[in-house]
């Protein structure tokens, strides 16, 4: 046995036993790159992901409601400061993470090339997108890398507020004026789909699923997770007296979940391919406030120069 | 003209009056003071700390994973420094 050989077998001999592997630990390099890739995309959908929320800070029918979304949209920043600086214990620099993103190399969430068009948007993210997160995130609190599945758990606790408030929003709208209640309606008909599109291609055409199984980076397969999803949202569409905008979605007794139409998958690949109502907006937001920040970055590492150099003056 | 990145902090917060220090990540800063305004805001935003500390991650020295074995091996096999090892009567509380 090579030497190699003989280490990647103790690595998965640890990985099946539930230990963590961490970042001084030998790994395979196809295991560091699947987590660069795949935390460094979850970092970008973080930062990129409070672009859309953004949109109506500033016009936010409340203060309650206003100091609520800057709260959730300042979290959001740091879920994706947590990811990047897990995604930096694999040996990849914070440069080369935005280089990436700026570039289009690296991709997020496609959820976020969608446009918040009302206020009852807000609501309709905090719920749908956000639920659709958290199915997503809980089980990485398990994952095999330990600086991710701790970035997890930090991030996990500090999602349920993301929910819960996007459903109270929408449930103040949905008890209010019949205007109210078509607006928080639309919204829901327009981020449905996407939502349900959050969790991945259908196992049959996920390209990843199976060697990250095995990894456990990933413990449970996109349709399960979407199965759960599209399950827990229609009692709390029920609640809301809102109509989800499938006409196929129906109760299955025999399967003990409910049935639901086919995705639109031509509309997923055009959207992740950078064809999405708002990918051109999100990228150039990014990269703008990315350049116009750049002279606070110098000028606090000049500041930061210069106080050394006094301070080893003066110890001179 | 100086590195133009911002070096890499490691941060540690204590969550309550006697409690250890814990890391918590890290964060990118220019020096010292800006470290510790980033760490605040990243990682205490529901009152999570009451203390926090930073450090430069450069200046961290840390023991090997391949030198696990000669580092920590001489432990394992001193059982007598358990207080199980040793057989006393029952009866007496020990």
């Amino acid at each position: 046995m090579t030497d190699t050989t003989a280490l990647a077998a103790m690595f998965q001999q640890r990985i099946d036993a539930e230990e963590k592997i961490e970042p001084r630990d030998w790994m395979p390099d196809a295991y560091r790159k699947t987590l660069v890739r795949q935390i460094s995309q979850h970092a970008h959908s973080e930062i990129v992901g409070q672009l859309p929320e953004g949109n109506w800070i500033t016009r936010a029918p409340t203060l309650r409601r206003k100091a609520i979304l800057l709260a959730k949209v300042q979290d959001e920043g740091g879920h994706g400061l947590y990811l990047y600086s897990a995604a930096e214990t694999l040996g990849v620099s914070r440069e080369e993470l935005i280089d990436q993103l700026h570039s289009g190399k690296a991709k997020y969430s496609s959820i976020f090339n969608y446009p918040t068009l009302t206020w009852a948007d807000i609501g309709a993210i905090g719920w749908l997108v956000d639920a659709a997160a958290i199915l997503n995130q809980i089980p990485l609190c398990r994952c095999s890398y330990g600086p991710y599945a701790r970035a997890m758990v930090r991030i996990c606790k500090e999602e349920s507020f993301h929910m819960r408030q996007g459903y109270e929003l929408l449930l103040t709208l949905c008890r209010g004026s019949e205007q109210q209640r078509g607006m928080a309606q639309d919204a829901v008909n327009r981020w449905w789909w996407p939502a349900l599109m959050m969790f991945g291609p259908s196992d049959t055409d996920s390209t990843h699923s199976v060697q990250s199984m095995q990894w456990k980076i990933k413990r449970f397969s996109n349709d399960d997770l979407r199965q759960k999803f599209v399950d827990q949202s229609v009692p709390q569409a029920d609640h809301l007296g809102i109509t989800l905008p499938d006409p196929d979605l129906k109760w299955n007794a025999a399967r003990g979940h409910y049935d639901f139409g086919e995705i639109d998958w031509e509309e997923f690949f055009r959207v992740i391919a950078g064809n999405g109502p708002c990918n051109h907006e999100r990228l150039s937001a990014r990269i703008k406030a990315h350049e116009d920040g750049a002279w606070v970055r110098e000028a606090a590492l000049a500041y930061a120069d210069k106080q050394r150099q006094r301070a080893q003056k003066a110890a001179a | 003209m100086p590195d133009k990145r911002l070096p890499l902090w490691e941060v540690f917060i204590r969550n309550k009056r006697g409690l250890d220090h814990k890391h918590a990540g890290s964060i990118h800063a220019a020096d010292g003071e800006q470290a510790l305004q980033y760490a605040r805001d990243t990682y205490t935003r529901r009152n999570e700390g009451c203390s926090i500390w930073v450090v430069k991650s450069a200046d961290i020295i840390a023991s090997q994973p391949q030198d696990e074995d000669s580092f920590f091996a001489p432990a394992a096999d001193k059982i007598y420094r358990h207080p199980t090892f040793y057989e006393v009567p029952e009866d007496l509380k020990l």
